[in-house]
């Protein structure tokens, strides 16, 4: 989808070039996306247009240059080098900036913006213009610039990004938003961007016009495998239309005639006729415009190669100047490439391919796309080069290309940049052109205008940019509505969201691109995104499915990374699940002198120690300090400085290991016991009506048996203990000599104290009888209960007097129903009040109401006591105050409103048996240590720290992660690049002492352009989000707002400002990897916790607000951006493509599946097939479906056997079942479904995707000037 | 007329009572100059077989402030149907059901024989007897097995409708539910924290929200299924709490290397009087606590848990050094004051090598009339053995034993009373007969006394009040009556009313026939409760330098002697055994803390306050009695003079029977001569030898008899 060209999206600059034009030329690596053009920004957005046609012009002559080389390539493979190509040329000149570039190049930048805007006006236009074919061009361009993104990352050079791909095609789209974007600032105080977009687009335009002069470079190319050029171009643009389930077909295949026209010669000229003539007659304009994406396209498969060139040559002759402020964005096309190419070939490839697969409906391009792109990737793979040095890089860069065909030669720079220069410019617009162009132009365009409206609502001036929008709006063709009702769509004033980043287009582009094995032994590389299904290989650095960093490539210098604003963090998930075919961390046993560290930091050993003097010493790489090696871990060096036993030594080479501890490391130098398991249960008059006595003591007779072990052919060496409670406690004493259980009341509340010591922690298997008896008279015994009063702090501290009388860690769960009103420590009162939500005061809402529990939190952590709470609520509850322990000792909390023992055991049930099974390790220290110049100076999650340093888990679970934050506190060197090792000592589930060490290594940047080029926008947000959900605790919920939306836009804008290309400041540009964040930072901020819906308790607030603390990036992923699966066509073996999360996806005749980690929602078309509704269902009738039902039936018919089992399989993929809810279409119902279309806009004023574009584009934009 | 002695005899006999004087002075000057207060020693219960109660209510006086009970004594008008009282001279109607009283026809409390008569009243519901175990679970195994044995022993000798229950206590402290029918259950309390009565009802649950909001009201007696949860009738429950014994353990909780084991004693108590006093006030009831050493923690504790730091000793008291001690001492009186005032009572088995706290705790029982065992080791035939005899039964086939008594002293108005000693609580009844001066427990003219037996006696002091220059005519009678209400062990609700009168003299004139009518046995153990009783508040030094006072103003005052020769002088057949006893007194353990614990000390004296005057003597005087071929046993002197090595000598101190061998003896025993057939003689009294229990005709009116040893020839 993303695979916006260039060629398409210029077309649309140019209509829109009056207003502005989005543009990315050298930022291979940004995307633009046109958005609606702010009347006021357009005049200005004029003058700096024809400025930044100039510009644009020499650029286009670098990015022809350029071209030249990747002539060469797509002579190699056409579709290959068509992808990498067109990211690459774009990139390859800002590579070659990257550096020194930089200042050049911001002073460009400013001019190209001026001058751009226009260009986009230009493209803008084209892509209106041709209305239905524009819009799959316009995808196309996305995917194009996209691309041409990705391999801008490469040219980063630090080493083989893995991710460049994808970063690199969000990177240079450049979304023009129509500067109306005002209307979403409905929470956004201040309209958004969208002239940005406009301008955007209209630097689109100019690009399509680069790419035209481009396009004679690719030309060749082209011709050589015209159709292939051509359904590339069109592929991109296809996939996106094709993401719109409705339009694909037409789209796609309007697309590739349109790119054709486009190649022939459209570009050059039609930038400039688009932008004049655009405005007034924008949709013919278009109509070439679009050609021109797919000339694009081509050039910049060459890019890629080139791209890598620059970088080496740096600034080409004269088109230096230009490069250099290509260079930023070049730089991180090329570094796309080459991070792609080497490590990873593939990725950069795939991503762009992916567009392909996502335009899979269109069958036409995935198929040749992703061909051309697996060859290169194939040749890619150059692991070594990621390594390589910058300049090798650039290389390596040129060496995928040059696998594609010629590239090879070309590799030496020289060669290289000639071509690139030639491209660099062409490549540049088209890129501009296809991001803004291509989508924002058409859709953007269209919807900035109509939104523009909204937008000027909001402040900016809406006049203006209507007008031009709705000359833009027939434009709109992209959409699938476009598709169904045409005329509608010239009316209406919307950035089309097609041509905005598509979250479904990135993670369909990563996933064709992830083929193979992600090794971990390169520095700097990201991972796969946590949507695709990748397999691991530790090389040396912990497994992404560890450790995930924001950034791969960290700023050398806190000053950089303050301009930056991005956060440096790692979402650590110490004790994860790895997927049966990779090797769970080896234990390794160094004796009784325990593991052996470094003297001075303690770091563990670990494969960053350099062993020194003939195996004599080691250094240390994270403070340099030289220690003995102990006599009995001596070993002698090979000739490479290796030790001979590398190899046999997980610690010496694997990323991921644990040590055996020794006693030293064991609380009070003791042995530790192993740990028990103690079940508090609330029998009060509603617990007991509800069901949940019945069905918790039921269940746990089965449970026992299942209590984790780390020998699974051994009985659990796991205790339990039980305990039932309503306003006093009862205690049970099973001890097997007894014939019956004895109950131990306790009613002393208000100091609480353990009964009984022998008895009360058993094994299972010794008192299964007495277990069993005390089991099923639970219920039997309060059945006729009349006691509504709970206590509940009591309970948590009998559960840890418990664990104290035994001297063990261990897991208290608790199952509690109300309020605790009972007079005992911790009484709650109910402070419920919706008239806070909104005020000052909400944030004490999301604090405990008593200080009581933090300080029982502190004791639970102290003896390792780790508390699970199942909530079975009817009212008000106060989790922020119930959760506290929980969320302080590293425990869940699980939440069953309304819990009705029918509709909810399924979901009760499995959560239980999840949690009580779960691989787990008490009583756990976690220590985070770094090399010099950064430290880890913020953690989040579910834990406690007593201190600075230590992070203490009472219970570390396989499912909790930890986010951590670093700083820097001194200079990062480039050669070293930063260290993190993580080590969790904890107390495995068989009593046994352990270290579990994850070591990191990043590279380190001295170019703003590598560290946008290795970022990674999901662990951004997970980042971001567990940032702001701290936040709301100590301040205004809508400050946090702001707070998230400012440093996004600062993010955002330090790009632009500092490796974007020069371009009107109408143009939206975002870095290929952060092309998601403004779609996924509005997720986040349309939360409920942020932003509540009336209907949302606070309860439910709190309680997500502390789920996701503990969450890692894949969770936090969907439940941020919910997957909604299309069932219409089920094949075995892999999943449907998903749709993007927004009403319009959703054809009235379909089935859906949405899932968002914690809900499960099928949504049923009102006009849904008969045939399709009796394999689900059993019945044809839409009205016979029973909305109550939980489960689908057992139908013996393939589909819903396939059905049935992909609602498993995503069950089993989630922490937590997923209650599956049935809703009808215009069902009350429908309405929590829509909550969840995270795209639109939502009942209680989220901002939609489009109208939050714009907002950000305006932020942004408010931030430059 | 018989002798005094005669009279004193048939007059204890009868009535249970002993005066010190048997005349008594006729102004408060004389009474004062005669230095032994005119004081008697009442047993209230007296065992009477030949006294059957009678069935109906007891007659009387009307004067509110009066409310003497209609007595011989007093002066009835067969006509009019009136009669006077004696103390008031209230004239009173008889009431309707004495229409048919003539002279011929009186009914039993008219007639002279019945100055001591009983009846048994009808009020209110009859409440059964309830047996609270509270038993320290941090014994040895061995005790522990024993003392388990001894319980669910006792369960037998309970009456089937009794009510029983149990709380255990170590570390922490166990109510036990005994109806429960899924599983068992019990409430918990922590050992440490200090809970008053109202939170230990709620936690129990057995207040109701209801009830809790009328405060001034006492709370009512709750319904029978909540207070039935923890005390349950014996023969409901008999299976249940045999089995619950059985499965008692030793407190869990591991006790480290040289410490204590925790025993909250004094939150167990707590419970168990809250436990009471909510369910069951103003019904007899005995709590009877078990217990292997002293309270470690909590509320009460006595010592800490660390064994270097030893339980406090006399040394320590006495330097101020037992830092426990007064707030120990005060938590437990507290807690005797809130059980004495529902009428509940308190035993204390401590069976440990070691102290136990007696003396913190002995309030417990002396407040409460409860009993006092201290042995070495639940596993001894005295412990055993005493306990069993605390459910001995009388001759009608009733528990030696009485709850909830209240007795009243009634004077005439020449009289007034000035304060009792014994197992008793002032119930602050101030009126008419009361003196300002104190003397024991004083202050007013009720006492409860929670618990009765047969032997229980109090010490109870008078003043004369009449002055010098209001002479009582001649043949004038000074009265006394004390009314004593009590629930029966068969829960019949009774009232035993004695009435006395002792004639009046003239100190100057007379002073040959009051000193004549001295009870010098009686005065002797009067005057050593006063003594025990300041000793338990002053220094022993003073309490002995009174005592010589005491005696050297009696003899005084009653001896004949010649100025500057000690050899002149004499002293009367009534006094000449006074001096002895005091001498014995003053070595006895309830004045001299040498070589004895505090705990010791503390026993002894719970004993010597309660007695009756036989064994108070025999505790202050020992007796020893010498076995010989040559006669059947005779008391000899306390004197190495008695030695002899053809003797086989018994002593008997009332805590301990010594017996010893004389050297011939011994070595006849060595030769196993006493195997043999004509060893016979010496044999039969002497079955100790072949480890047979001892027969003594009086173990059954002994509680908490010592040990018998021997000497170690």
């Amino acid at each position: 989808m993303w695979t916006w060209h260039t060629a398409a999206a210029l077309p649309l600059n140019v209509r829109f070039s009056p207003q502005e034009g989005i543009r990315e030329k050298h930022t291979g690596t940004t995307s633009i996306f046109p958005l609606a053009p702010l009347s006021l920004s357009r005049f200005t957005v004029r003058h700096e247009h024809r400025d930044a046609l100039l510009f644009t012009i020499l650029r286009r002559f670098r990015d022809e240059l350029k071209m030249n080389v990747n002539q060469h390539t797509p002579m190699a493979s056409p579709y290959g080098q068509p992808q990498p190509g067109y990211g690459q040329p774009a990139f390859a000149p800002l590579d070659t900036g990257y550096p020194p570039p930089y200042a050049p190049y911001n002073g460009p930048v400013s001019a190209y913006q001026t001058g751009e805007p226009p260009q986009g006006h230009g493209r803008a236009p084209p892509t209106s213009g041709p209305p239905p074919v524009s819009a799959p061009q316009a995808y196309n361009q996305y995917g194009g610039r996209h691309q041409s993104d990705m391999q801008n990352g490469p040219p980063p050079m630090t080493q083989a990004p893995p991710r460049p791909v994808v970063s690199q095609s969000y990177n240079q789209e450049r979304v023009n938003l129509s500067g109306p974007p005002s209307s979403y600032p409905q929470h956004y105080g201040s309209p958004p961007a969208m002239s940005h977009v406009t301008s955007q687009m209209s630097g689109m335009q100019i690009n399509s016009g680069l790419p035209n002069t481009a396009g004679p470079g690719y030309a060749p190319p082209h011709s050589s495998k015209p159709p292939v050029s051509n359904s590339f171009s069109a592929a991109p643009p296809a996939t996106y239309t094709q993401a719109l389930p409705p339009a694909l077909s037409a789209p796609t295949q309007a697309p590739p005639t349109a790119s054709q026209q486009y190649y022939g010669g459209p570009p050059p000229a039609s930038q400039p006729p688009f932008n004049s003539s655009l405005p007034p007659t924008s949709q013919q304009p278009f109509t070439s415009p679009a050609p021109l994406p797919p000339s694009n396209q081509p050039s910049f498969a060459p890019p890629p190669s080139y791209s890598g060139p620059p970088p080496a040559q740096a600034p080409s002759p004269s088109m230096s100047q230009p490069q250099q402020s290509f260079p930023p964005t070049q730089s991180a096309f090329s570094s796309a490439p080459q991070g792609s190419f080497p490590p990873r070939a593939p990725p950069p490839t795939s991503s762009q391919y992916p567009p392909p697969p996502t335009s899979t409906p269109s069958g036409q391009y995935p198929g040749p796309l992703p061909p051309q792109q697996q060859p290169p990737f194939s040749s890619g793979p150059f692991p070594s080069r990621p390594q390589m040095p910058p300049t090798s890089m650039s290389q390596s860069n040129h060496l995928p290309p040059e696998s594609q065909g010629p590239l090879g030669p070309p590799g030496p720079l020289q060669q290289m940049p000639p071509p690139q220069h030639a491209m660099p410019g062409g490549y540049p617009p088209q890129q501009n052109g296809a991001f803004g162009q291509v989508r924002g132009p058409q859709p953007g365009f269209t919807a900035p205008y109509p939104a523009q409206p909204n937008y000027g609502a909001l402040g900016p001036a809406p006049g203006p940019a209507p007008s031009t929008q709705k000359r833009l709006d027939p434009d709109a063709i992209p959409s699938p509505q476009a598709s169904d009702m045409p005329t509608v769509q010239k009316s209406r004033h919307r950035i089309d969201p097609d041509a905005i980043p598509s979250p479904i287009q990135v993670i369909e582009d990563d996933k064709a691109k992830s083929t193979e094995p992600f090794s971990t032994g390169v520095r700097g590389q990201a991972p796969p995104l946590v949507t695709t299904d990748f397999h691991v290989k530790d090389q040396g650095n912990a497994s992404p499915r560890f450790i995930r960093c924001t950034a791969y490539n960290i700023p050398c210098t806190a000053d950089m990374a303050k301009q930056s604003q991005v956060p440096l963090a790692a979402v650590i998930k110490p004790l994860a699940t790895l997927p049966a075919d990779e090797t769970p961390p080896y234990l390794v046993d160094h004796g009784e002198g325990g593991p052996i560290r470094c003297n001075r930091c303690k770091a563990y050993m670990c494969p960053y120690m350099q062993f020194i003097e003939g195996g004599r010493r080691f250094q240390c790489g994270f403070c340099s300090c030289v220690t003995e090696v102990p006599p009995h871990y001596f070993q002698h060096l090979d000739h490479t400085g290796k030790r001979v036993d590398f190899y046999d030594r997980p610690e010496l080479s694997l990323g991921s290991y644990e040590f055996l501890a020794t006693v030293d490391y064991c609380k009070n130098n003791k042995i530790p016991q192993p740990p028990a398991f103690i079940f508090l249960i609330d029998v009060s008059y509603n617990a007991v009506k509800s069901g949940m006595v019945g069905i918790v003591c039921q269940e746990l007779k089965a449970l026992l048996d299942r209590l984790p072990r780390e020998n699974p052919d051994l009985d659990s060496t796991v205790r339990v203990g039980f305990v039932t409670y309503n306003k006093v406690l009862h205690f049970y004493n099973v001890k097997s000599s007894l014939a019956q259980p004895q109950m131990l009341v306790v009613s002393d509340v208000s100091e609480m104290f353990v009964p009984l010591l022998d008895g009360f922690l058993v094994n299972v298997g010794e008192s299964r009888q007495v277990i069993e008896s005390l089991l099923d008279h639970i219920p039997e015994m309060f059945a006729n209960t009349r006691e509504t009063e709970t206590v509940f702090g009591p309970v948590i501290q009998a559960g840890l007097e418990a664990l104290k009388a035994a001297d063990c860690a261990g897991k208290l769960f608790v199952f509690h129903t109300s309020l605790p009103i009972a007079e005992a420590p911790g009484k709650l009162k109910n402070r419920e009040d919706k008239k806070l939500i909104g005020t000052d005061k909400e944030k004490s809402l999301f604090q405990p109401q008593v200080s009581f529990y933090n300080t029982l939190a502190k004791e639970c952590v102290a003896q390792g006591c780790c508390v699970d709470l199942f909530l079975f609520p009817n009212q008000y509850v106060d989790v922020a105050t119930l959760a506290v322990v929980p969320v302080s000792t590293g425990g869940s909390v699980y939440k069953y409103t309304y819990f009705q023992a029918q509709s909810d055991q399924e979901r009760f049930l499995n959560d239980l048996r999840r949690d009580v099974q779960k691989p787990i390790g008490f009583d756990a220290v976690m220590r985070v240590r770094t090399s010099t110049g950064i430290r880890a100076t913020d953690f989040f999650g579910s834990f406690f720290m007593s201190n600075t340093t230590d992070v203490e888990l009472a219970g570390l679970d396989c499912d909790k992660a930890v986010t951590v934050e670093f700083k820097h506190d001194d200079k990062l060197s480039e050669e070293t690049g930063a260290l993190v090792q993580c080590a969790v000592l904890y107390t495995s589930c068989g009593g046994q002492r352990r270290l579990r060490v994850h070591n990191m290594a990043v590279n380190c940047c001295s170019q703003l352009s590598d560290l946008y080029r290795n970022c990674e926008t999901d662990t951004i947000i997970n980042f971001l989000s567990k940032y702001a959900f701290r936040g709301i605790l100590n301040n205004p919920t809508k400050a946090v707002r702001d707070t998230l939306v400012n440093q996004c836009a600062q993010i955002l804008a330090c790009y632009r400002k500092n490796c974007a290309s020069p371009s009107s400041a109408g143009q939206l540009i975002l870095p290929e990897c952060m092309k998601l964040l403004p779609v996924y930072l509005n997720c986040v901020l349309k939360s409920d916790v942020l932003l509540p819906a009336a209907d949302v308790s606070l309860d439910d607030r709190a309680y997500l607000r502390q789920l996701i603390s503990g969450m890692d990036v894949s969770e936090t992923h969907v439940f941020f951006y919910p997957r909604l699966l299309p069932l219409m066509k089920l094949e075995s073996g892999s999943l449907p493509v998903a749709v993007r999360a927004s009403e319009e996806r959703l054809s009235k005749g379909g089935v859906y599946l949405l899932e968002t980690g914690l809900h499960l929602f099928l949504w049923v078309g009102a006009n849904a097939q008969q045939e399709l509704l009796l394999n689900i269902f059993g019945t044809s009738s839409f009205g016979q479906i029973d909305t109550t039902m939980t489960s689908l039936p057992v139908l013996d018919n393939p589909f819903s056997q396939r059905l049935r089992d992909m609602i498993d399989s995503f069950r089993a993929q989630r922490s937590r079942y997923m209650k599956l809810m049935l809703v009808k279409q215009e069902d009350r119902s429908e309405l929590i479904f829509r909550h969840f279309l995270m795209e639109d806009k939502n009942v209680s004023g989220g901002a939609s995707y489009v109208d939050f574009l714009c907002h950000m584009h305006k932020e942004i934009r408010q931030l430059l000037s | 007329m018989a002798t005094y002695q005669e009279f004193i005899q048939q007059n204890e006999d009868r009535d249970g009572v002993r005066f010190s004087w048997n005349l008594w002075p006729s102004s408060r000057l004389e009474a004062t100059r005669l230095v032994v207060p005119v004081s008697c020693l009442f047993t209230p219960l007296k065992e009477r077989p030949d006294l059957p109660p009678v069935q109906y209510e007891p007659v009387m006086c009307s004067r509110a402030n009066c409310k003497a009970v209609l007595n011989p004594l007093c002066q009835v008008d067969f006509r009019a149907k009136i009669w006077a009282c004696n103390f008031c001279f209230q004239r009173n109607p008889f009431p309707p059901s004495y229409a048919g009283i003539s002279e011929v026809n009186q009914p039993a409390e008219l007639m002279p024989q019945f100055s001591t008569i009983e009846y048994i009243v009808q009020r209110g519901p009859s409440a059964p007897l309830i047996f609270l175990y509270v038993v320290d679970t941090c014994l040895e195994e061995e005790d522990l097995q024993a003392l388990k044995e001894s319980l669910q022993m006792s369960l037998s000798l309970l009456p089937p409708n009794a009510l029983v229950g149990l709380i255990t206590f170590g570390r922490m402290v166990q109510v036990h539910e005994l109806s429960c029918e899924l599983i068992s259950k019990s409430y918990v309390f922590r050992g440490t924290k200090d809970l008053t009565s109202k939170q230990i009802q709620e936690m129990l649950g057995l207040t109701k929200p209801s009830v809790a909001g009328q405060p001034g009201r006492p709370p009512a007696p709750q319904d029978a299924a909540a207070s039935c949860r923890f005390l349950q009738p014996v023969h409901k429950v008999d299976m249940n709490l045999t089995d619950l014994l059985g499965e008692l353990q030793r407190d869990p909780w591991p006790v480290p290397q040289g410490k204590r084991p925790l025993r909250s004693t004094g939150v167990a108590l707590s419970v168990a009087v809250g436990l009471l006093e909510g369910t069951f006030p103003n019904t007899g009831a005995r709590v009877m606590l078990f217990i292997g050493g002293p309270p470690t923690q909590g509320p009460g504790m006595v010592v800490g848990d660390e064994l270097k730091t030893p339980i406090r000793s006399w040394h320590d008291i006495q330097k101020d050094n037992a830092r426990h001690l007064k707030k120990a001492t005060k938590y437990y009186e507290a807690l005797a004051n809130r059980s004495a005032v529902n009428g509940h009572s308190i035993d204390i088995y401590a069976c440990a090598l070691d102290q136990t706290g007696l003396l913190e705790m002995k309030c417990l029982s002396n407040l409460t009339g409860g009993h006092i065992v201290m042995g070495d080791s639940f596993n001894t035939s005295l412990f055993k053995q005493t306990f069993q005899r605390v459910f001995n039964k009388d001759y009608n086939g009733d528990f030696r034993m009485a709850f909830g008594g209240i007795m009243e002293v009634k004077t005439s108005r020449e009289l007034k009373v000035c304060g009792a000693i014994g197992p008793c609580v002032s119930l602050n009844s101030k009126g008419s007969c009361v003196s300002e001066n104190e003397m024991g427990v004083g202050g007013t003219s009720q006492w409860k006394v929670c618990s009765l037996s047969p032997s229980t006696t109090l010490g109870i002091y008078f003043e004369v009040v009449n002055q010098h220059n209001a002479p009582i005519p001649q043949g004038g009678r000074g009265a006394v009556q004390f009314v004593t209400q009590y629930q029966h062990s068969n829960t019949q609700r009774r009232i035993r009313v004695t009435t006395i009168a002792r004639n009046w003299a003239d100190a100057q004139s007379q002073i040959q026939h009051i000193e004549s009518s001295f009870d010098q046995e009686a005065a002797a153990v009067l005057m050593a409760r006063l003594g025990v009783f300041r000793a338990e508040s002053e220094e022993g030094p003073d309490v002995l330098r009174w005592l010589d006072r005491q005696l050297i103003r009696l003899c005084q005052k009653f001896g004949q002697f010649n100025k500057d020769d000690p050899t002149s002088f004499k002293l009367s057949e009534s006094l000449s055994l006074y001096p002895q006893f005091m001498f014995h007194l003053r070595r006895s353990p309830f004045l001299q803390v040498f070589n004895n614990s505090p705990d010791e000390s503390s026993y002894y004296r719970h004993h010597f306050v309660r007695q009756d005057l036989t064994q108070s003597l025999i505790m202050i005087q020992p007796i020893l009695y010498s076995y010989s071929f040559h006669g059947p046993p005779e008391p000899v002197l306390l004197d190495s003079s008695s030695i002899l090595p053809d003797r086989i000598l018994l002593m008997d101190t009332f805590f301990q029977l010594v017996i010893y061998h004389g050297e011939t003896i011994a070595q006849w025993r060595k030769a196993g001569y006493q195997e043999m057939a004509e060893a016979w003689r010496f044999a039969g009294p002497l079955p100790a030898l072949k480890g047979q229990p001892f027969p003594d005709p009086q173990q059954p009116l002994r509680l908490g008899t010592g040990d018998w040893s021997t000497n170690p020839d």
